[in-house]
């Protein structure tokens, strides 16, 4: 597995990042150390967050969620292979792009559906929404709207970790244009400068909304960019999760154990627009037509079968188990209660404080 | 009791509540080696070394959200922005994550930060160092923003800020680091955050103000007490919440009321006193609310320009003189 590690993920703009991986056909050498079921459980995951994500568009077009809404259609292997990646100590701060990932760390479909649906059974009580998954269990401490606003969060998280002397990890997403922000440079500057155990993964996916890493980047493979900071940083085919898998476990454990960050590129591509709303215009057909040639889940999907691990039954039956969790978690949010309006004011103050204000919009300042 | 100075009140409790708590940690720029920009972190690397003073490179976003992250953790950094005009810098990481957090997670996640910073105009300084910003976070529900006038106030507002699960934003001000004032030896107490003080009573009428112009307003109320213009003082200390009632009160009491604020008028937190006075105190106005404030320029660098640009003894005794003369009360 390791010659996966420095895989190219393609890297020109204007590709769609990646030509057809030339993976042995035989396929099963590339298993031959690996659990099926693991292998089986990665697919199923795979699978999982390709069909909520098309719940939610779908739900979206129908005015069932609001706001701005964000799939990681296409990326279901970088999420993944991340998320298997990290251990349930580990912590993980993403951008808005977070539902894959909230249910990679351990969030159920239905709590992240319902807080898509903003009622008082989702993750954030309704308070988030689409780009504020958060749950203390799960050490998923946030999907963040603002780019970039992530990375100087996470590693302070890592400063508190190694402050503690814990042996947790902490693992900060991002896409490639956030890379230009000046979060990113006094974020990585910090993180090498205090020896913290973190690990920045940008998702290459080639375009931040519209834009081209190449028209926003001056150093355009990513991966480069660390050695400003001394951070060692490396390149992974995102639409591998196998080899995600390896390079991010690998970086993640020697995060841990050297306590200093590192950074990883997963070169990725999104299927669909920048958000539900996006009709991705800025796209020549042949990119579009290369991206579904290469869908992740497809061709993970194609390998297993091949290899002989992915039978017939056992893909119905993974189908259909995915088929009822969406379908669940889908009723388990519009059967949800809306928050009550009259916890407005529970959540503006952790420590309660005197002459707050708890006025409504038409309420007199002094009500007498 | 003991004399001591705003400077001093800082640092000993810095000190105590570091020594009190472990998950205290100090993070800001020139704060260890340099022992501080102003000289509030004198002595404390050497005291409790570099795990928990740490000097952080001159990356104001960076470090204070460096701060947010630790604090959501469960650390209880405090954080120096060596003046509030570098916050700017940092302003996303305050507003858009210190103050949402706990809010945004439903509840999730409280995030237990100070930052301290020194704002305030007089120093020469020219317009992008002596900036009154604090309006920008005192406006942003999530957030609590004390200003302490006095060396007592100083201590324990900053242990109530030290101690408070809420990100909180303790406003300094450079023009008053040195002045003196009592604070009770062994002292314990944490200020209520919220609460405005009537920090002197008087009849005549209501002076509004807090940090330099609280201190500043009990200094011509002592002037004017000579005229025989019995002058109330209140300090606001919490710029959020506002204690709107205390102002009130007060004015029902006294039937007029000048604002004193260090910084611009237009939109500005005098704007907002003048307007609940008006909504809870109407009928009980003698007179219109006067706002002093600076005068609405970057601030020059000229020192006389500077001077004429900010509110000072004069400007205020002269709002508070013809507020009383315009409703007749005898103006000695
Ligand atoms: C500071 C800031 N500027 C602009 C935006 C608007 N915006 C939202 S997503 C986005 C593109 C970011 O692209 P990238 O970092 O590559 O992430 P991706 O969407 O590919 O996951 C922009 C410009 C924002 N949310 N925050």
């Amino acid at each position: 597995m390791a010659d996966t590690a420095k895989a190219k993920g393609g890297g020109t703009a204007g590709s769609t990042g990646g030509r057809r991986r030339s993976r042995k056909d035989d396929t099963s050498s590339r298993f031959a150390d690996q659990q099926p079921d693991v292998l089986l459980g990665y697919y199923r995951q795979m699978l999982l967050i390709r069909r909520f994500e098309e719940r939610t568009g779908q739900a979206y077009t129908q005015a069932r969620i609001g706001g701005y809404c964000h799939l990681n259609l296409g990326e279901e292997a970088t999420v993944v292979g991340l998320m298997n990646a990290l251990q349930e100590r580990d912590y993980l701060f993403t951008n808005y792009r977070d539902h894959g990932y909230a249910i990679g760390k351990g969030m159920s479909a239905r709590e992240v559906m319902a807080e898509l649906y903003g009622r008082s059974t989702g993750v954030s009580k309704g308070w988030g929404g689409s780009m504020h998954m958060f749950d203390t269990k799960t050490r998923m401490l946030g999907g963040y709207g603002i780019v970039g606003g992530q990375l100087p969060l996470a590693t302070g998280a890592a400063l508190a970790v190694s402050y503690r002397g814990g042996d947790e990890v902490v693992m900060c997403q991002m896409g490639d244009g956030t890379t230009n922000i000046g979060a990113w440079h006094e974020s990585l500057n910090i993180a090498a400068l205090w020896n913290l155990p973190i690990v920045y993964v940008v998702i290459n996916n080639f375009t931040g909304m519209g834009t081209t890493v190449e028209r926003s980047s001056a150093e355009p493979d990513l991966y480069k960019r660390g050695s400003a900071f001394r951070i060692e940083g490396e390149r992974v085919d995102g639409r591998d999760v196998l080899a995600v898998h390896e390079a991010a476990t690998r970086l993640v454990e020697k995060a841990r154990a050297e306590q200093r960050p590192y950074l990883l590129e997963a070169t990725s591509y999104r299927l669909k627009g920048h958000s539900v709303v996006d009709p991705a215009k800025y796209r020549t057909q042949e990119q579009v037509e290369e991206a579904r040639a290469n869908d992740p889940v497809l061709a993970f999907e194609h390998e297993l079968e091949q290899a002989g691990i992915l039978t017939e039954d056992r893909k119905q039956e993974i189908a259909e188990s995915v088929r009822a969790e969406v379908a669940d978690a889908a009723d388990f949010a519009e059967n949800s209660p809306h928050p009550e309006v009259s916890t407005l004011f529970d959540y503006t103050y952790a420590t309660p404080v005197a002459n707050e204000s708890r006025r409504m919009p038409a309420d007199p300042v002094f009500a007498e | 009791m003991s004399v001591i100075t705003y400077r001093q009140a800082l640092r000993d409790t810095l000190r105590a509540e570091m020594h009190r708590d472990e998950n205290v940690i100090l993070l800001g720029e020139e704060i260890g080696v340099f022992e501080g920009s102003y000289k509030i972190t004198e002595g404390l690397l050497n005291e409790f070394g570099e795990r928990r003073v740490r000097d952080t490179p001159i990356a104001e976003e960076g470090f204070v959200g460096a701060a947010v992250g630790a604090a959501m953790l469960g650390l209880r950094p405090v954080v120096e922005l060596m003046t509030i005009n570098f916050s700017l810098i940092a302003i996303d990481q305050i507003i858009n994550h210190a103050a949402k957090i706990y809010g945004m997670f439903g509840g999730q996640n409280s995030v237990p930060m100070v930052i301290r910073t020194p704002g305030g105009g007089g120093q020469q300084l020219g317009a992008t160092h002596s900036q009154n910003i604090e309006l920008f976070y005192a406006f942003v529900p999530g957030l609590k923003v004390l200003a302490p006038s006095t060396p007592a106030e100083a201590a324990s507002m900053l242990r109530a800020a030290i101690r408070d699960d809420d990100p909180v934003l303790l406003l300094e001000n450079l023009g008053l680091y040195n002045t003196k004032g009592e604070v009770p030896d062994d002292d314990e107490s944490v200020a209520e955050i919220g609460r405005a003080a009537v920090t002197r009573e008087g009849s005549d009428i209501t002076l509004i103000g807090y940090s330099r112009m609280a201190a500043l307003g009990t200094q011509v109320a002592e002037a004017l007490a000579k005229e025989d213009i019995s002058v109330e003082v209140v300090d606001l200390r919490s710029l959020r919440p506002l204690d709107r009632q205390t102002i009130v009160d007060s004015v029902k009491k006294t039937g007029c009321a000048v604002v004193a604020e260090d910084d611009w008028l237009t939109y500005g937190i005098g704007a907002e006193i003048a307007a609940s006075i008006q909504e809870g105190a109407f009928d009980y106005l003698d007179a219109p609310v006067r706002r002093v404030a600076m005068a609405e320029v970057p601030l020059p660098y000229a020192k006389p320009l500077e001077n004429a640009a900010l509110p000072s003894t004069e400007s205020v005794t002269t709002a508070i003189k013809e507020t009383l003369s315009a409703v007749g009360k005898r103006v000695g």
